[in-house]
């Protein structure tokens, strides 16, 4: 594709989502759809986090760590300190992007199956601490967390007060699906930059790219920390919508689960995630219908996708691409 | 101090079990699979099922667990891992396809044995006490068992014919391959090894613990927590990392009582210092 075809192609989305979408589901009355579709933006935006660590070459199980940190320190913000909920969002990335350069300063070290064993124990760290720390509250959580205030900016309220939106569950739709757009055209500036064909090599040969003269080290802990922002932010906006937040509102399901929708999207591509995502959170909605038989339908669908397609399904265009040219 | 130590040996005994199969697994296939959990617990349900429900003798339940998860074991790597770990571009492929074999083993076990905690009766009846330590002879008796199939296994990898040939390839798939090896065929008899001693111990246990559907998932991290103690697939450390992992848990249970329930955060915490200070465990090979 051309950069004026992929540019149209990116707005068509853009203008569907925002306003193709809610237009639909004025029409359909299906307004519970806006949650679902909430929460998929959200979830699409910490795999996009996961996704970065995998360009890399590092599995990363660890993501929903991030996520209850960002969750937790924007509920604790808000609440106790009567911070903006807007300026939370990136403190909340900030401080899960300074907290992963801290822990992935060791444990980058690791490789394969070690570091994802190691970040699949730190979703449990996570946990735990949110259990036993004074601040968070622990198993009772954090509940009524406040709605989040407007946002001006120079006298000019950018973001009305969202406790007196009309539509609320529109409100906190445009917000995720705002902050996914954003998220995924930065993932893609990344990846086709300097930094994302360094990242490449990491991905394919680290003591190549060493002797080369690449910061192997330093390029590392920069993947890490944009991946835990995305994480933070994730977290950060799902306090505000459920208006709470529990030591078990992100487990090692979820960070399995931000694994998963990378693998079943494809790694190799920069919309993987966002397909992943989508698709495994409406095939699981979808299956709700399959009462008790919910998750072995799901599980066998998704070996059954894993046996045919086990680069993703965005690797299907690819493979149309290329039966096209020959 | 006496009964600390004796129950972190008999958690030890058991959990360098459950470690022991994962780490074959690794070995082999370099395959991290998440579902062992979730076979340790069908392994529990069997026992259940064959013991508790038709009153068959327990050996027979523990060799019904044992046959039943070798098979399917053997099944999953013939049909699932071996194709996908040959048409897929990245090798991490093989742990999406563990996790979702997780989940379905998860939905299999849910569907076909229910949500409720399941128990069987006492094995052997009674209590060993010796004035310092108590313990049940049904305790005794599993970790005595424990240590006799450890030990059977050890063998069985050093000296049996399919041992050496499981050895050698972990060694080095290609250059077993060259020797003659039969490397498909050992990656399925690993893999169905590794799955029987899930299935042996989740029948092992069922008999002092019970077994419920749910707990698949947090025995897996327990056990990847093992692997890593000791380093992925070597024998040995499995070993060492099970025992470690007891016994860490028994004193934590008893030092950090006063303060709340903060054992697994600290044990967690300090696997995680402990691995970045040495990435391969205490006896792995680097970067597995």
């Amino acid at each position: 594709m051309s950069v004026v075809a992929r540019l149209a192609a990116f707005l068509a989305l853009v203008v569907a989502l925002l306003v193709g979408v809610p237009k639909a589901i004025a029409l359909t009355g299906r307004v519970d759809l806006y949650y679902t579709l909430t929460l998929t933006s959200l979830l699409s935006i910490a795999s996009a986090g996961v996704w970065i660590t995998f360009y890399i070459g590092r599995i990363n199980i660890g993501q929903a760590a991030y996520a209850l940190t960002g969750a937790y320190v924007s509920a604790i913000l808000v609440s106790a300190y009567g911070v903006s909920f807007w300026l939370t969002v990136p403190i909340a990335g900030l401080v899960c992007a300074a907290a992963s350069v801290l822990i992935g300063l060791p444990i980058l070290r690791l490789r394969g199956v070690y570091f994802a064993m190691v970040t699949l124990v730190s979703t449990e760290v996570a946990r735990l601490l949110a259990l036993a720390l004074p601040i968070t509250e622990g198993a009772k959580g954090m509940v009524n967390l406040p709605l989040p205030g407007p946002l001006d900016i120079a006298g000019v309220t950018v973001i009305p007060d969202f406790a007196h939106l009309a539509n609320l569950r529109l409100g906190f739709y445009l917000l995720s699906v705002v902050l996914m757009l954003v998220t995924f055209t930065i993932l893609y500036r990344l990846v086709h930059s300097r930094v994302g064909s360094l990242f490449l090599s990491l991905q394919q040969n680290e003591e190549l790219a060493s002797s080369v003269g690449i910061n192997i080290a330093y390029l590392r802990i920069i993947a890490y920390a944009v991946s835990s922002f995305f994480g933070g932010i994730s977290g950060a906006i799902f306090a505000a919508i459920s208006q709470s937040v529990y030591p078990s509102s992100f487990t090692v399901a979820d960070s399995v689960n931000f694994m998963l929708n990378c693998f079943l999207g494809g790694l190799g591509y920069v919309v993987g995630p966002l397909v992943g995502t989508f698709v495994l959170r409406f095939g699981w909605d979808l299956l709700f219908q399959a009462e008790q038989y919910q998750l072995l339908i799901y599980s066998i669908v998704l070996i059954g996708l894993m046996l045919v397609l086990p680069n993703g399904l965005v690797s299907l265009v690819g493979i149309r691409r290329r039966k096209a040219a020959r | 101090m006496e009964q600390v130590i004796v129950n972190g040996l008999y958690l030890g005994a058991q959990y360098a079990l459950i470690a022991l199969g994962l780490t074959l697994i690794f070995a082999l296939m370099n395959v991290l699979n998440f579902a062992h959990g979730q076979m340790y617990v069908l392994g529990g349900f069997v026992t259940y099922t064959v013991y508790g429900r038709w009153h068959l003798p327990f050996v027979v339940a523990l060799i019904a667990s044992s046959v039943t998860l070798a098979v399917l074991g053997a099944l999953i790597e013939k049909f699932l891992f071996r194709t996908v770990i040959r048409r897929s571009a990245r090798e991490e492929s093989t742990m999406l396809l563990a996790a979702a074999i997780a989940f379905l083993f998860d939905a299999v076990i849910l569907l076909v044995f229910g949500e409720k905690q399941r128990g069987v009766p006492k094995i052997v009846d009674g209590v060993l006490n010796t004035g310092a330590i108590i313990i049940p002879y049904d305790r005794v008796l599993v970790a005595g068992l424990a240590i006799v199939f450890i030990v059977a296994f050890m063998l069985f990898m050093q000296f049996s014919r399919p041992g050496r040939a499981m050895r050698a390839l972990a060694q080095d798939r290609v250059a077993a391959q060259l020797m003659g090896v039969n490397v498909d065929r050992y990656s399925m008899v690993g893999f169905a090894t590794g799955a029987l001693l899930a299935g042996l111990v989740g029948g092992l246990l069922v008999a002092i613990t019970g077994v419920n559907s749910g707990i698949g998932g947090p025995i897996s991290i327990k056990a990847f927590m093992m692997v890593m103690i000791g380093g992925a697939g070597v024998v040995g450390g499995a070993i060492a990392g099970g025992f470690i992992l007891g016994m860490l848990e028994a004193v934590g249970l008893s030092v950090l009582h006063a303060y709340g329930d903060i054992t697994y955060l600290v044990i967690f915490a300090s696997l995680m210092v402990f691995l970045s200070i040495r990435p391969n465990g205490l006896m792995g090979k680097p970067w597995g």
